[in-house]
Protein backbone atom coordinates (compact mmCIF):
# COMPACT_ATOMS: atom_id res chain seq x y z
CA UNK A 1 0.00 0.00 0.00
CA UNK A 2 1.30 3.40 -0.94
CA UNK A 3 2.03 5.98 1.71
CA UNK A 4 1.38 9.55 0.70
CA UNK A 5 2.66 12.45 2.74
CA UNK A 6 1.54 16.02 2.08
CA UNK A 7 3.34 18.89 3.79
CA UNK A 8 0.95 21.79 4.12
CA UNK A 9 -2.79 21.90 4.55
CA UNK A 10 -4.00 24.61 2.22
CA UNK A 11 -5.90 24.43 -1.03
CA UNK A 12 -3.03 22.75 -2.91
CA UNK A 13 -3.07 20.01 -0.28
CA UNK A 14 -6.84 19.61 -0.62
CA UNK A 15 -6.39 19.32 -4.38
CA UNK A 16 -3.64 16.78 -3.83
CA UNK A 17 -5.85 14.66 -1.57
CA UNK A 18 -8.64 14.71 -4.13
CA UNK A 19 -6.18 13.94 -6.91
CA UNK A 20 -4.79 10.93 -5.06
CA UNK A 21 -8.25 9.64 -4.26
CA UNK A 22 -9.35 9.94 -7.89
CA UNK A 23 -6.82 7.18 -8.61
CA UNK A 24 -6.07 5.33 -5.37
CA UNK A 25 -8.88 4.83 -2.87
CA UNK A 26 -6.82 2.87 -0.37
CA UNK A 27 -3.33 4.30 0.05
CA UNK A 28 -2.51 5.95 3.33
CA UNK A 29 -2.52 9.76 3.25
CA UNK A 30 -0.90 11.84 5.99
CA UNK A 31 -1.06 15.63 5.99
CA UNK A 32 1.37 17.69 8.06
CA UNK A 33 -0.40 20.93 8.98
CA UNK A 34 1.59 23.61 10.72
CA UNK A 35 -1.58 25.69 11.07
CA UNK A 36 -4.03 24.30 13.57
CA UNK A 37 -6.96 24.66 11.20
CA UNK A 38 -8.71 22.42 8.74
CA UNK A 39 -8.27 23.58 5.17
CA UNK A 40 -9.85 27.00 4.84
CA UNK A 41 -10.21 29.60 2.11
CA UNK A 42 -7.14 31.71 2.66
CA UNK A 43 -8.20 34.57 0.34
CA UNK A 44 -11.32 35.02 2.48
CA UNK A 45 -9.52 36.43 5.51
CA UNK A 46 -10.26 39.98 4.34
CA UNK A 47 -13.92 39.06 3.75
CA UNK A 48 -13.97 37.71 7.29
CA UNK A 49 -12.84 41.06 8.71
CA UNK A 50 -15.34 42.80 6.46
CA UNK A 51 -18.12 40.63 7.88
CA UNK A 52 -18.93 39.01 4.54
CA UNK A 53 -18.19 35.52 5.79
CA UNK A 54 -17.50 33.80 9.08
CA UNK A 55 -15.26 31.05 10.36
CA UNK A 56 -17.65 28.20 9.60
CA UNK A 57 -18.36 29.36 6.05
CA UNK A 58 -14.65 29.87 5.38
CA UNK A 59 -13.96 26.15 5.47
CA UNK A 60 -12.89 25.00 2.02
CA UNK A 61 -14.47 21.59 2.32
CA UNK A 62 -17.16 19.93 4.43
CA UNK A 63 -16.38 18.98 8.01
CA UNK A 64 -16.01 15.29 7.17
CA UNK A 65 -13.57 15.95 4.32
CA UNK A 66 -10.51 14.29 5.83
CA UNK A 67 -12.50 11.44 7.29
CA UNK A 68 -14.20 10.70 3.98
CA UNK A 69 -10.86 10.85 2.20
CA UNK A 70 -9.34 8.48 4.74
CA UNK A 71 -6.74 11.03 5.62
CA UNK A 72 -4.78 11.60 8.80
CA UNK A 73 -3.86 15.19 9.65
CA UNK A 74 -1.08 16.06 12.06
CA UNK A 75 -1.81 19.56 13.35
CA UNK A 76 0.61 22.05 14.85
CA UNK A 77 3.76 20.37 13.63
CA UNK A 78 6.33 21.44 11.15
CA UNK A 79 8.17 19.24 8.69
CA UNK A 80 11.86 19.97 9.15
CA UNK A 81 13.84 17.65 6.92
CA UNK A 82 13.55 15.33 3.97
CA UNK A 83 15.60 12.15 4.32
CA UNK A 84 15.86 11.32 0.67
CA UNK A 85 17.56 7.95 0.96
CA UNK A 86 15.20 6.43 3.49
CA UNK A 87 12.22 8.25 1.92
CA UNK A 88 11.20 9.82 5.18
CA UNK A 89 10.33 13.24 6.41
CA UNK A 90 11.08 14.33 9.95
CA UNK A 91 8.87 16.58 12.03
CA UNK A 92 9.85 19.08 14.69
CA UNK A 93 8.90 16.69 17.49
CA UNK A 94 11.61 14.38 16.19
CA UNK A 95 9.26 11.79 14.70
CA UNK A 96 9.54 10.61 11.13
CA UNK A 97 7.00 9.78 8.44
CA UNK A 98 7.80 7.34 5.67
CA UNK A 99 6.55 8.19 2.20
CA UNK A 100 6.31 6.50 -1.13
CA UNK A 101 5.32 9.83 -2.64
CA UNK A 102 5.69 13.24 -1.04
CA UNK A 103 3.95 16.48 -1.97
CA UNK A 104 5.30 19.80 -0.79
CA UNK A 105 2.37 22.20 -0.51
CA UNK A 106 4.13 24.52 1.88
CA UNK A 107 2.83 27.80 0.47
CA UNK A 108 4.59 31.08 1.02
CA UNK A 109 5.49 33.35 3.89
CA UNK A 110 5.33 37.10 4.24
CA UNK A 111 8.56 38.83 3.40
CA UNK A 112 9.46 41.61 5.80
CA UNK A 113 12.25 43.91 4.65
CA UNK A 114 14.68 44.96 7.34
CA UNK A 115 13.03 48.29 8.15
CA UNK A 116 14.98 50.35 10.62
CA UNK A 117 13.23 50.51 13.97
CA UNK A 118 10.60 47.90 13.06
CA UNK A 119 11.18 46.17 16.40
CA UNK A 120 9.96 49.27 18.23
CA UNK A 121 6.50 48.86 16.66
CA UNK A 122 4.27 47.03 19.09
CA UNK A 123 1.13 46.40 17.04
CA UNK A 124 2.39 44.89 13.79
CA UNK A 125 0.83 42.14 11.76
CA UNK A 126 1.16 40.11 8.60
CA UNK A 127 -1.92 39.30 6.58
CA UNK A 128 -1.53 35.80 5.18
CA UNK A 129 -3.23 33.34 7.49
CA UNK A 130 -6.43 33.02 9.45
CA UNK A 131 -4.46 33.41 12.65
CA UNK A 132 -3.00 36.66 11.27
CA UNK A 133 -6.53 37.93 10.60
CA UNK A 134 -7.77 36.90 14.05
CA UNK A 135 -4.82 38.59 15.73
CA UNK A 136 -5.30 41.76 13.67
CA UNK A 137 -9.02 41.75 14.49
CA UNK A 138 -8.24 41.84 18.20
CA UNK A 139 -5.99 44.86 17.78
CA UNK A 140 -8.52 46.94 15.84
CA UNK A 141 -11.09 49.34 17.19
CA UNK A 142 -13.04 52.34 15.95
CA UNK A 143 -10.20 54.64 16.91
CA UNK A 144 -7.42 52.71 15.19
CA UNK A 145 -5.31 54.46 12.62
CA UNK A 146 -3.95 51.71 10.42
CA UNK A 147 -0.91 51.89 8.17
CA UNK A 148 -0.57 49.14 5.58
CA UNK A 149 2.80 48.73 3.92
CA UNK A 150 2.15 47.27 0.47
CA UNK A 151 -0.47 48.25 -2.10
CA UNK A 152 -0.66 44.82 -3.68
CA UNK A 153 -3.51 42.33 -3.64
CA UNK A 154 -3.01 41.40 0.01
CA UNK A 155 -2.53 44.93 1.34
CA UNK A 156 -5.49 46.38 -0.51
CA UNK A 157 -7.87 43.53 0.34
CA UNK A 158 -6.85 44.07 3.95
CA UNK A 159 -7.61 47.79 3.58
CA UNK A 160 -11.07 47.05 2.24
CA UNK A 161 -11.73 44.44 4.91
CA UNK A 162 -10.94 46.69 7.86
CA UNK A 163 -12.07 50.13 6.67
CA UNK A 164 -15.41 50.08 8.45
CA UNK A 165 -13.88 48.86 11.70
CA UNK A 166 -11.26 51.58 12.12
CA UNK A 167 -10.73 55.35 12.09
CA UNK A 168 -8.41 55.50 9.09
CA UNK A 169 -6.53 53.33 6.64
CA UNK A 170 -3.37 54.55 4.96
CA UNK A 171 -1.49 52.45 2.40
CA UNK A 172 2.07 53.03 1.24
CA UNK A 173 4.09 51.28 -1.43
CA UNK A 174 7.45 51.75 -3.02
CA UNK A 175 5.78 51.23 -6.41
CA UNK A 176 4.25 54.34 -7.94
CA UNK A 177 0.87 52.66 -8.41
CA UNK A 178 -1.54 50.27 -6.75
CA UNK A 179 -1.63 46.58 -7.71
CA UNK A 180 1.57 46.95 -9.69
CA UNK A 181 1.77 43.20 -10.28
CA UNK A 182 -1.48 43.07 -12.24
CA UNK A 183 -2.29 46.59 -13.47
CA UNK A 184 -0.67 49.10 -15.76
CA UNK A 185 -0.43 52.74 -14.62
CA UNK A 186 -3.58 53.74 -16.46
CA UNK A 187 -5.85 51.10 -14.88
CA UNK A 188 -4.13 51.48 -11.52
CA UNK A 189 -5.02 55.17 -11.58
CA UNK A 190 -8.71 54.40 -11.91
CA UNK A 191 -8.59 51.81 -9.13
CA UNK A 192 -6.64 54.12 -6.84
CA UNK A 193 -9.15 56.91 -7.35
CA UNK A 194 -11.97 54.54 -6.49
CA UNK A 195 -10.17 53.42 -3.34
CA UNK A 196 -9.52 57.04 -2.37
CA UNK A 197 -13.20 57.84 -2.89
CA UNK A 198 -13.85 55.07 -0.41
CA UNK A 199 -11.65 56.57 2.24
CA UNK A 200 -8.28 54.88 1.71
CA UNK A 201 -5.29 57.21 1.82
CA UNK A 202 -2.14 56.54 -0.18
CA UNK A 203 1.57 57.23 -0.14
CA UNK A 204 2.81 55.75 -3.40
CA UNK A 205 6.32 55.81 -4.78
CA UNK A 206 7.21 56.18 -1.16
CA UNK A 207 7.95 53.85 1.70
CA UNK A 208 8.92 53.86 5.31
CA UNK A 209 12.57 54.71 5.78
CA UNK A 210 12.30 53.92 9.48
CA UNK A 211 9.82 53.31 12.24
CA UNK A 212 9.74 54.71 15.72
CA UNK A 213 7.05 53.13 17.87
CA UNK A 214 3.83 54.60 16.42
CA UNK A 215 5.41 56.66 13.69
CA UNK A 216 6.57 55.85 10.18
CA UNK A 217 9.14 58.25 8.76
CA UNK A 218 8.67 58.09 5.03
CA UNK A 219 11.42 58.44 2.44
CA UNK A 220 9.62 61.52 1.13
CA UNK A 221 9.93 63.19 4.52
CA UNK A 222 6.30 62.65 5.46
CA UNK A 223 5.52 61.26 8.89
CA UNK A 224 2.62 58.85 9.27
CA UNK A 225 1.27 58.17 12.73
CA UNK A 226 -0.50 54.90 13.27
CA UNK A 227 -1.84 52.59 15.96
CA UNK A 228 -1.68 49.38 13.96
CA UNK A 229 0.81 48.41 11.28
CA UNK A 230 0.12 45.75 8.64
CA UNK A 231 3.10 44.49 6.65
CA UNK A 232 2.03 43.25 3.23
CA UNK A 233 5.17 43.93 1.24
CA UNK A 234 5.37 40.60 -0.49
CA UNK A 235 5.73 36.89 -0.04
CA UNK A 236 8.43 34.30 -0.52
CA UNK A 237 7.81 30.71 -1.49
CA UNK A 238 8.58 28.24 1.29
CA UNK A 239 11.28 26.19 -0.39
CA UNK A 240 13.57 25.26 2.49
CA UNK A 241 12.68 21.55 2.69
CA UNK A 242 13.59 20.82 -0.89
CA UNK A 243 16.46 23.30 -0.96
CA UNK A 244 18.10 21.56 2.00
CA UNK A 245 17.61 18.24 0.23
CA UNK A 246 19.55 19.62 -2.75
CA UNK A 247 16.54 19.99 -5.04
CA UNK A 248 16.23 22.51 -7.82
CA UNK A 249 15.04 25.89 -6.59
CA UNK A 250 14.61 29.27 -8.17
CA UNK A 251 11.99 31.69 -6.81
CA UNK A 252 9.99 28.62 -5.96
CA UNK A 253 10.42 24.88 -6.15
CA UNK A 254 10.95 24.05 -9.81
CA UNK A 255 8.34 21.60 -11.07
CA UNK A 256 7.48 20.13 -14.45
CA UNK A 257 3.92 19.97 -15.78
CA UNK A 258 3.37 16.72 -13.85
CA UNK A 259 4.30 18.71 -10.72
CA UNK A 260 7.41 16.62 -10.18
CA UNK A 261 10.37 18.32 -8.55
CA UNK A 262 13.96 17.54 -9.46
CA UNK A 263 13.95 14.86 -6.74
CA UNK A 264 12.46 11.41 -7.22
CA UNK A 265 9.05 10.78 -5.65
CA UNK A 266 8.80 14.40 -4.50
CA UNK A 267 6.16 16.69 -5.94
CA UNK A 268 5.28 20.30 -5.21
CA UNK A 269 2.14 22.36 -5.74
CA UNK A 270 0.66 25.74 -4.97
CA UNK A 271 2.35 28.96 -3.90
CA UNK A 272 5.66 27.20 -3.13
CA UNK A 273 5.96 25.82 -6.66
CA UNK A 274 7.40 27.42 -9.76
CA UNK A 275 5.53 25.78 -12.59
CA UNK A 276 4.86 26.37 -16.25
CA UNK A 277 3.15 29.61 -17.22
CA UNK A 278 1.58 29.16 -20.63
CA UNK A 279 1.23 32.89 -21.18
CA UNK A 280 4.97 33.52 -21.07
CA UNK A 281 6.30 30.02 -21.83
CA UNK A 282 8.37 30.21 -18.68
CA UNK A 283 8.36 28.69 -15.26
CA UNK A 284 6.91 31.15 -12.76
CA UNK A 285 5.43 31.13 -9.31
CA UNK A 286 1.73 31.60 -10.00
CA UNK A 287 0.52 32.17 -6.48
CA UNK A 288 -3.21 32.12 -7.05
CA UNK A 289 -5.81 29.79 -5.61
CA UNK A 290 -7.08 28.17 -8.84
CA UNK A 291 -3.56 27.13 -9.80
CA UNK A 292 -2.91 25.83 -6.29
CA UNK A 293 -5.89 23.52 -6.53
CA UNK A 294 -5.14 22.37 -10.07
CA UNK A 295 -1.45 21.83 -9.37
CA UNK A 296 -2.31 19.95 -6.19
CA UNK A 297 -4.80 17.75 -8.01
CA UNK A 298 -2.30 17.06 -10.79
CA UNK A 299 0.40 16.17 -8.26
CA UNK A 300 -2.01 13.84 -6.48
CA UNK A 301 -2.98 11.96 -9.62
CA UNK A 302 0.67 11.45 -10.57
CA UNK A 303 1.69 10.49 -7.03
CA UNK A 304 -0.92 7.74 -7.16
CA UNK A 305 0.39 6.41 -10.44
CA UNK A 306 -2.12 8.09 -12.73
CA UNK A 307 -1.26 10.47 -15.54
CA UNK A 308 -2.09 14.15 -15.42
CA UNK A 309 -0.44 17.32 -16.68
CA UNK A 310 -1.03 20.90 -15.64
CA UNK A 311 0.18 22.81 -18.65
CA UNK A 312 -2.44 25.53 -18.81
CA UNK A 313 -1.48 27.65 -15.84
CA UNK A 314 -1.59 31.39 -16.41
CA UNK A 315 -1.57 34.33 -14.06
CA UNK A 316 -5.17 35.47 -13.58
CA UNK A 317 -7.00 37.44 -10.95
CA UNK A 318 -10.52 38.49 -10.19
CA UNK A 319 -10.59 40.95 -7.35
CA UNK A 320 -12.97 43.65 -6.25
CA UNK A 321 -12.72 46.67 -3.98
CA UNK A 322 -15.78 48.51 -2.69
CA UNK A 323 -17.86 47.36 -5.64
CA UNK A 324 -15.31 47.91 -8.41
CA UNK A 325 -14.19 44.62 -9.94
CA UNK A 326 -10.92 44.02 -11.67
CA UNK A 327 -10.12 41.01 -13.80
CA UNK A 328 -6.79 40.30 -15.39
CA UNK A 329 -5.08 37.39 -17.07
CA UNK A 330 -2.07 36.39 -19.11
CA UNK A 331 0.77 38.55 -20.36
CA UNK A 332 0.49 42.21 -21.26
CA UNK A 333 2.35 42.19 -24.56
CA UNK A 334 1.56 43.01 -28.14
CA UNK A 335 -1.06 45.29 -29.60
CA UNK A 336 -3.63 46.82 -27.29
CA UNK A 337 -7.32 47.05 -28.01
CA UNK A 338 -8.80 49.55 -25.62
CA UNK A 339 -12.27 50.70 -24.62
CA UNK A 340 -13.07 53.01 -21.77
CA UNK A 341 -15.92 54.76 -20.06
CA UNK A 342 -15.88 56.94 -16.99
CA UNK A 343 -16.01 53.89 -14.75
CA UNK A 344 -14.43 51.13 -16.80
CA UNK A 345 -11.35 50.24 -18.81
CA UNK A 346 -10.96 47.25 -21.07
CA UNK A 347 -7.57 46.35 -22.48
CA UNK A 348 -6.98 43.29 -24.64
CA UNK A 349 -3.42 42.42 -25.59
CA UNK A 350 -2.97 40.55 -28.88
CA UNK A 351 0.14 39.26 -30.55
CA UNK A 352 0.84 36.86 -33.41
CA UNK A 353 -2.83 36.03 -33.99
CA UNK A 354 -3.43 35.23 -30.31
CA UNK A 355 -4.97 36.90 -27.30
CA UNK A 356 -2.10 37.11 -24.83
CA UNK A 357 -3.70 38.87 -21.90
CA UNK A 358 -6.28 41.35 -20.68
CA UNK A 359 -7.15 43.85 -18.00
CA UNK A 360 -10.82 44.55 -17.34
CA UNK A 361 -11.69 47.18 -14.78
CA UNK A 362 -15.40 47.41 -14.11
CA UNK A 363 -16.36 45.39 -17.20
CA UNK A 364 -15.72 41.71 -16.55
CA UNK A 365 -18.94 40.18 -17.87
CA UNK A 366 -18.28 36.71 -19.34
CA UNK A 367 -14.53 37.34 -19.11
CA UNK A 368 -13.96 33.58 -19.02
CA UNK A 369 -14.50 33.54 -22.78
CA UNK A 370 -11.39 35.73 -23.10
CA UNK A 371 -9.50 33.67 -20.54
CA UNK A 372 -10.25 30.49 -22.46
CA UNK A 373 -8.75 32.00 -25.63
CA UNK A 374 -5.47 32.51 -23.76
CA UNK A 375 -5.51 29.09 -22.13
CA UNK A 376 -6.50 27.28 -25.32
CA UNK A 377 -4.18 29.41 -27.50
CA UNK A 378 -7.06 29.91 -29.93
CA UNK A 379 -5.95 31.52 -33.22
CA UNK A 380 -7.87 34.77 -33.51
CA UNK A 381 -8.27 34.19 -37.25
CA UNK A 382 -10.59 31.29 -36.38
CA UNK A 383 -13.19 33.67 -34.96
CA UNK A 384 -14.65 37.12 -35.45
CA UNK A 385 -12.39 39.22 -33.29
CA UNK A 386 -14.11 42.46 -34.27
CA UNK A 387 -17.19 41.21 -32.44
CA UNK A 388 -15.31 39.51 -29.66
CA UNK A 389 -13.13 42.45 -28.71
CA UNK A 390 -16.24 44.52 -28.06
CA UNK A 391 -18.27 41.84 -26.30
CA UNK A 392 -17.18 38.57 -24.75
CA UNK A 393 -19.60 36.29 -26.57
CA UNK A 394 -19.48 32.81 -28.03
CA UNK A 395 -21.38 34.28 -30.99
CA UNK A 396 -17.98 35.41 -32.24
CA UNK A 397 -16.90 31.82 -32.78
CA UNK A 398 -17.47 30.04 -36.06
CA UNK A 399 -20.59 27.89 -36.22
CA UNK A 400 -18.47 24.74 -36.25
CA UNK A 401 -16.54 25.65 -33.11
CA UNK A 402 -19.66 26.87 -31.37
CA UNK A 403 -21.47 23.61 -32.13
CA UNK A 404 -18.58 21.67 -30.69
CA UNK A 405 -18.47 23.83 -27.58
CA UNK A 406 -22.14 23.49 -26.87
CA UNK A 407 -22.59 19.82 -27.63
CA UNK A 408 -23.09 19.66 -31.40
CA UNK A 409 -26.41 21.40 -31.72
CA UNK A 410 -26.19 25.14 -31.32
CA UNK B 1 -25.60 13.07 -18.30
CA UNK B 2 -28.70 14.94 -19.31
CA UNK B 3 -27.89 18.50 -20.31
CA UNK B 4 -29.71 21.51 -21.66
CA UNK B 5 -29.02 21.96 -25.38
CA UNK B 6 -30.17 24.65 -27.76
CA UNK B 7 -30.84 24.39 -31.47
CA UNK B 8 -29.80 27.77 -32.81
CA UNK B 9 -31.73 27.20 -36.02
CA UNK B 10 -34.93 27.04 -34.02
CA UNK B 11 -34.22 29.67 -31.40
CA UNK B 12 -36.35 32.75 -32.07
CA UNK B 13 -34.37 34.96 -29.71
CA UNK B 14 -37.59 35.70 -27.81
CA UNK B 15 -35.84 35.66 -24.38
CA UNK B 16 -38.79 33.81 -22.84
CA UNK B 17 -36.34 31.28 -21.37
CA UNK B 18 -34.76 34.09 -19.37
CA UNK B 19 -38.12 35.03 -17.87
CA UNK B 20 -39.08 31.43 -17.18
CA UNK B 21 -35.71 30.90 -15.50
CA UNK B 22 -36.03 33.98 -13.33
CA UNK B 23 -39.58 33.02 -12.37
CA UNK B 24 -38.73 29.39 -11.61
CA UNK B 25 -35.97 30.52 -9.27
CA UNK B 26 -37.94 33.35 -7.66
CA UNK B 27 -39.64 31.05 -5.17
CA UNK B 28 -42.93 32.82 -5.96
CA UNK B 29 -46.01 31.26 -7.49
CA UNK B 30 -47.24 34.29 -9.40
CA UNK B 31 -45.25 35.31 -12.47
CA UNK B 32 -46.30 38.98 -12.70
CA UNK B 33 -45.67 39.40 -9.00
CA UNK B 34 -42.23 37.84 -9.37
CA UNK B 35 -41.09 39.67 -12.48
CA UNK B 36 -43.22 42.65 -13.45
CA UNK B 37 -41.37 45.92 -13.51
CA UNK B 38 -38.21 44.43 -12.02
CA UNK B 39 -34.81 43.80 -13.52
CA UNK B 40 -34.40 40.04 -13.92
CA UNK B 41 -31.36 37.94 -13.15
CA UNK B 42 -31.81 34.71 -15.10
CA UNK B 43 -29.29 31.86 -15.16
CA UNK B 44 -29.69 31.48 -18.90
CA UNK B 45 -29.15 34.22 -21.42
CA UNK B 46 -29.73 34.63 -25.13
CA UNK B 47 -26.74 35.44 -27.26
CA UNK B 48 -26.27 35.72 -30.97
CA UNK B 49 -25.62 37.99 -33.90
CA UNK B 50 -27.74 39.35 -36.71
CA UNK B 51 -28.11 35.84 -38.17
CA UNK B 52 -28.57 33.47 -35.27
CA UNK B 53 -29.56 33.40 -31.65
CA UNK B 54 -29.25 30.79 -28.95
CA UNK B 55 -29.46 30.54 -25.19
CA UNK B 56 -26.46 29.79 -22.97
CA UNK B 57 -26.57 28.19 -19.55
CA UNK B 58 -24.13 26.14 -17.47
CA UNK B 59 -22.75 23.13 -19.37
CA UNK B 60 -22.17 21.16 -16.17
CA UNK B 61 -18.66 20.32 -17.35
CA UNK B 62 -17.16 16.97 -16.43
CA UNK B 63 -13.98 18.78 -15.47
CA UNK B 64 -15.36 22.07 -14.17
CA UNK B 65 -12.76 24.82 -13.98
CA UNK B 66 -15.17 27.01 -12.00
CA UNK B 67 -15.27 24.47 -9.17
CA UNK B 68 -11.49 24.15 -9.17
CA UNK B 69 -11.05 27.93 -9.17
CA UNK B 70 -13.63 28.95 -6.56
CA UNK B 71 -11.78 30.74 -3.78
CA UNK B 72 -14.63 30.22 -1.32
CA UNK B 73 -15.23 26.50 -1.82
CA UNK B 74 -18.77 27.51 -2.79
CA UNK B 75 -18.95 25.67 -6.11
CA UNK B 76 -19.08 21.90 -6.05
CA UNK B 77 -19.96 18.94 -8.16
CA UNK B 78 -22.88 16.96 -6.78
CA UNK B 79 -23.15 13.89 -8.96
CA UNK B 80 -23.26 15.39 -12.45
CA UNK B 81 -24.61 18.77 -11.43
CA UNK B 82 -22.46 21.79 -10.64
CA UNK B 83 -23.97 23.57 -7.68
CA UNK B 84 -23.29 26.78 -5.84
CA UNK B 85 -23.61 27.33 -2.12
CA UNK B 86 -24.75 30.95 -2.08
CA UNK B 87 -24.16 31.11 1.61
CA UNK B 88 -20.42 30.59 1.06
CA UNK B 89 -20.01 32.70 -2.09
CA UNK B 90 -18.33 36.07 -1.46
CA UNK B 91 -18.89 37.42 -4.96
CA UNK B 92 -15.24 37.53 -6.04
CA UNK B 93 -16.25 36.62 -9.62
CA UNK B 94 -13.35 34.21 -10.15
CA UNK B 95 -15.85 31.78 -11.70
CA UNK B 96 -16.79 34.48 -14.23
CA UNK B 97 -13.09 34.91 -14.98
CA UNK B 98 -12.67 31.23 -15.84
CA UNK B 99 -15.94 29.91 -17.29
CA UNK B 100 -15.27 29.46 -21.03
CA UNK B 101 -18.99 29.66 -21.80
CA UNK B 102 -19.75 32.86 -19.92
CA UNK B 103 -22.45 30.94 -18.08
CA UNK B 104 -22.23 32.56 -14.67
CA UNK B 105 -23.40 35.96 -13.53
CA UNK B 106 -24.17 37.50 -10.17
CA UNK B 107 -27.68 38.11 -8.85
CA UNK B 108 -28.97 41.46 -7.64
CA UNK B 109 -26.98 41.11 -4.41
CA UNK B 110 -23.65 40.37 -6.08
CA UNK B 111 -23.83 36.69 -5.16
CA UNK B 112 -23.16 34.29 -7.98
CA UNK B 113 -25.89 32.15 -9.38
CA UNK B 114 -25.93 29.53 -12.05
CA UNK B 115 -28.15 26.98 -13.71
CA UNK B 116 -28.79 24.01 -11.46
CA UNK B 117 -31.24 22.49 -13.94
CA UNK B 118 -34.22 23.52 -11.78
CA UNK B 119 -33.70 20.30 -9.82
CA UNK B 120 -33.86 22.21 -6.54
CA UNK B 121 -36.79 24.50 -7.24
CA UNK B 122 -40.50 23.79 -7.50
CA UNK B 123 -40.37 23.21 -11.26
CA UNK B 124 -38.19 20.10 -10.86
CA UNK B 125 -37.09 20.17 -14.52
CA UNK B 126 -35.45 22.92 -16.56
CA UNK B 127 -38.05 25.68 -16.85
CA UNK B 128 -36.28 27.11 -19.91
CA UNK B 129 -36.92 23.83 -21.74
CA UNK B 130 -40.50 23.49 -20.56
CA UNK B 131 -41.41 26.99 -21.63
CA UNK B 132 -39.55 27.31 -24.94
CA UNK B 133 -42.29 28.10 -27.49
CA UNK B 134 -40.36 26.70 -30.44
CA UNK B 135 -38.89 23.67 -28.67
CA UNK B 136 -35.43 25.03 -29.44
CA UNK B 137 -34.19 24.20 -25.95
CA UNK B 138 -34.09 20.53 -25.03
CA UNK B 139 -32.98 18.56 -21.99
CA UNK B 140 -31.51 15.25 -23.05
CA UNK B 141 -28.70 12.74 -22.88
CA UNK B 142 -26.23 13.03 -25.72
CA UNK B 143 -23.25 11.25 -24.32
CA UNK B 144 -20.89 14.10 -25.25
CA UNK B 145 -18.13 15.30 -23.06
CA UNK B 146 -18.22 18.88 -21.99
Amino acid sequence: MKQYVIVGNGVAAAGCIEGIRSVDKKGKITVVSEEKHEVYCRPLISYYLEGKTDLSRMSYRDGDFYEKAGCRVIYGQKAVKILEKSKEITLDDGSALAYSALCLATGSSPFVPPFEGIDSVKNKFSFMTLDDALALEKALNKKSRVLIVGAGLIGLKCAEGIRDRVASVTVCDLADRVLSSILDADCAGMVQKHLENNGIKFYLGDSAARFEKNKAFMKSGAVVEFDVLVLAVGVRANVALLKDAGGKIDRGIIVDTAMKTSKANIFAAGDCAQGFDLSTNQNRVLAILPNAYMQGFTAGVNMAGGKALFDKGIPMNSIGFFGLHIMSAGAYEGEIYEERTENSIKKLFTKDNHLKGFILVGCGERAGIYTSLIREKTPLSSLNFDILKKTATTAAFSEKIRRKKFGSVV
Amino acid sequence: MKRVYVNEKWCLGCHLCEYNCAFANSGLSDMPLALKGKPIYPRIHVEGNEKISYAVSCRHCEDPICVKSCIAGALSKDGDVIKIDKNKCVGCLTCVLVCPYGALAPNENGVMQKCELCLQNSVGQPACVKGCPNKAIVYEERGEKA
